[in-house]
């Protein structure tokens, strides 16, 4: 008797769940336009992933319409792995039809939907995956952030002409194309600044789930090293430098922009005092009129200080708005052909024109750890 | 390689290794007793570094209180564990018993995202565990004296009570033959609860240990962990409580030095661990310690 209760129950929930799906459905097929956001709310990469979708809620929030309809995001979590990427890509083009696509934090995951989006014909546009080969040979990736060949240069920079480095030592993730990316630009730069091939002391691996980086720092502990670049996930990077310190490593950290997260802090308190940077954008020094909006807007709805990856994920939805009015369509071919046009947008992190490749050409900030947050030091213009 | 450098190494690899130990032991009880891989076990070892970490923050208690809390809600934890997932399999084929201990993992891993978010958490440490210590050349955290000193003494307590008590005479009755030790009046059922009880203790400890060790704490963190400390079991000889100290140290020493002797060889590491299982099996499919027929616990 109990038992039949109880299935009569679920079978109702079961029903009624069902039947409000398709109500739902059916007004939105119309009139409302679908853009497909896939990101790592979960993983390794979860803060990043959180922080942009942030960004993109709250510019949907202030802008929700286009062409009088109104937007609909749809959120499909990419778990920080490249397989899932590449699932929630085909789910977000096969089953809910979206019209564009944001995405996503990492550039391996990133790399995982480009074939997709290019086999299907939907737009994509990256908020902040750097690594060059994103939009390589691909006319259907977009991004509205700068990439590393300049990040590296901008890093190597810093460590050659203001801290004075000349011996430097990486550790890289292996599995992660953005950190093999960044590491191998800015060995490339700092060789080239230096000029000398042996500036270079050692180039130091891990991999994804490496907790423990003992090893790999021991191997350092007696060699002269004047800087060591270590570009990440936040989390991995702040139990390497709070490592190093416990081993008794003094030389300064540098890395990129994925380091921008308050878990950095969390996890490496005073340890992580003094890291530099590059970054996307910075909130002390707002580029744009739009720069000043979104940093007041965010603070309103999150009551917390904004950072670059809600930045780039506003922007890279406004970009997208923006296209679908230039194209005066829904259509997926349309609306990449309209943002291949993009050019001096206002947008949060600065001006984007996206070049042949579909690159924003931006500047980066330099900044450093102290106080338990990123202050600003200083602004590269590109070349 | 300068010996200051290598006794640097040794002593990372030390620290690890017994870490491993520490969690390998949980895995190994278990087995002892039901012939189950508690695949949980890594998800269980999350739950405590939640709870201990919400005892801290939310309810503000000082952290050996939060921690003793952690162990012994950890310990209830397993018992139901057992009572709701295991139990009532316990007539069924094993594969049945093995799959249900991969649904609860996924189970606990992907509520604990729901409960207590994706984001990583900063697990607080407490001063006294990261004073750096020099010896000579080489620089030691005092955690990683802490470790070694937890594992051995949790193993001399568990050696004790599995061959010198009564109820560990019951506990080896019970990984004999069921059916039997219930003909001698031993509550099978109780027997079993305990075994988890301790198990997931044993498993909290380790959790603890690790996010003092790593203090960055998240619903998958149990996932690496219980895969590498199930290798240790294994290579130790599952079911033999020394054999997964033994395979935990080696597996953390052997670690460290493939990295320190060839760095190149680095990203390879966890390669290593099932190069190293695979070649020791194939040689000693019962491990390094396991005998040939097994007398569990």
């Amino acid at each position: 008797m109990k038992k039949k209760i109880i299935f009569g129950i679920i079978l109702v929930l079961v029903a009624s769940l069902i039947l409000s799906g398709c109500g739902g459905q059916k007004t939105s097929s119309e009139d409302v336009i679908k853009i497909g956001v896939f990101e790592p709310m979960t993983g390794d990469s979860a803060s990043g992933g959180q922080m942009t979708y942030e960004g993109i809620e709250l510019a949907n929030s202030l802008y929700p319409e286009v062409l009088g309809k109104k937007v609909e995001l749809v959120l499909v979590d990419n778990k920080t792995d490249k397989t899932e990427a590449a699932n929630a890509v085909n789910r977000l083009i096969d089953k809910v039809k979206v019209c564009a696509i944001i995405g996503s934090y990492g550039s391996s995951l990133s790399m995982a939907a480009g074939p997709i989006v290019k086999e299907k014909g939907v737009p994509a546009v990256g908020c902040s995956p750097t690594n060059p080969l994103v939009t390589k040979d691909n006319d259907y990736y977009f991004r509205v952030c700068f990439i590393d060949p300049f990040q590296g240069t901008v890093a190597a920079k810093y460590a050659v002409n203001e801290a004075g480095a000349k011996k430097a030592a990486i550790l890289r993730n292996v599995e992660n194309d953005y950190s093999v990316g960044l590491a191998n630009y800015f060995q490339e730069a700092f060789v080239k600044l230096t000029g000398s091939e042996d500036s270079i002391v050692a180039v130091l691996d891990y991999v994804k789930d490496t907790q423990d980086f003992t090893a790999q720092l021991t191997t350092l502990a007696n060699k002269d090293v004047d800087v060591i670049f270590a570009p990440g996930d936040y989390n991995q990077v702040a139990l390497l430098i709070k490592q190093a310190r416990q081993l008794g490593i003094k030389a300064p950290f540098m890395g990129g922009d994925t380091l921008d997260a308050p878990e950095f802090f969390q996890i490496g308190g005073a340890d992580v005092e003094g890291v530099v940077i590059t970054n996307h954008y910075s909130p002390e020094a707002p580029v744009t009129e739009v720069s000043k909006e979104f940093v007041e807007a965010y603070k309103q709805k999150y009551n917390k200080e904004a950072n670059a990856f809600a930045a780039l994920g506003f922007d890279a939805y406004k970009v997208i708005l923006d296209a679908i009015e230039r194209a005066n369509s829904t259509d997926p071919k349309a609306i990449r052909d309209a943002l291949a046009q993009t050019k001096g947008f206002e947008g949060a992190t600065g001006i984007i024109t996206l070049d042949e490749n579909g690159d924003a050409n931006k500047s980066a900030v330099v900044l450093k750890a102290e106080g338990g947050k990123f202050n600003y030091l200083s602004t590269v213009q590109p070349d | 390689m300068t010996t200051d450098l290598f006794l640097q190494h040794l002593a990372n690899g030390i620290s690890l290794g017994s870490l491993y130990a520490l969690i390998a032991i949980g895995y190994t009880m278990v087995y002892g007793i039901l012939r189950l891989i508690n695949f949980a076990h890594g998800d269980i070892f999350m739950l405590a570094t939640y709870i201990a970490f919400y005892g801290i923050f939310i309810f503000s208690l000082p952290w050996w209180l939060s921690f003793i809390i952690a162990l012994i809600l950890t310990a209830l934890c397993g018992i139901v564990i057992e009572k709701a997932a295991y139990r009532p399999l316990r007539n069924s084929p094993r594969i049945s018993l093995l799959i249900s201990a991969i649904g609860v993992s996924f189970l606990m891993e992907n509520l604990g995202l729901v409960v207590f978010g994706a984001r990583p958490k900063a697990f607080p440490q407490p001063e006294v565990l990261t004073k750096v210590v020099k010896i000579g050349g080489i620089s030691i955290v005092s955690l990683s004296f802490f470790i070694p000193v937890v594992t051995i003494v949790l193993l001399v307590i568990l050696m004790y009570l599995v061959n010198k008590t009564t109820m560990g005479m019951a506990m080896r009755a019970v990984a004999k033959d069921f059916e039997a030790a219930s003909l001698m009046s031993i509550d099978v059922n109780k027997i079993i609860s305990l075994t988890f009880a301790i198990g997931s203790a044993l498993a909290a400890v380790g959790g603890i240990m690790w996010a003092l060790k790593f203090p960055q704490i998240n619903p998958l963190m149990g996932i690496i962990p219980g895969l590498k400390c199930f290798i240790a079991a294994v290579f130790g000889g599952i079911g033999n409580i020394p054999g997964a100290v033994l395979g935990g140290f080696i597996l953390g020493i052997g670690e460290i030095m493939i990295v320190a002797f060839i760095p190149s060889l680095a990203g390879y590491r966890d390669a290593f661990a099932f190069i190293v299982l695979i070649v020791v099996l194939l040689f000693r499919p019962t491990g390094l310690l396991g005998e040939k027929i097994a007398e569990k616990v």
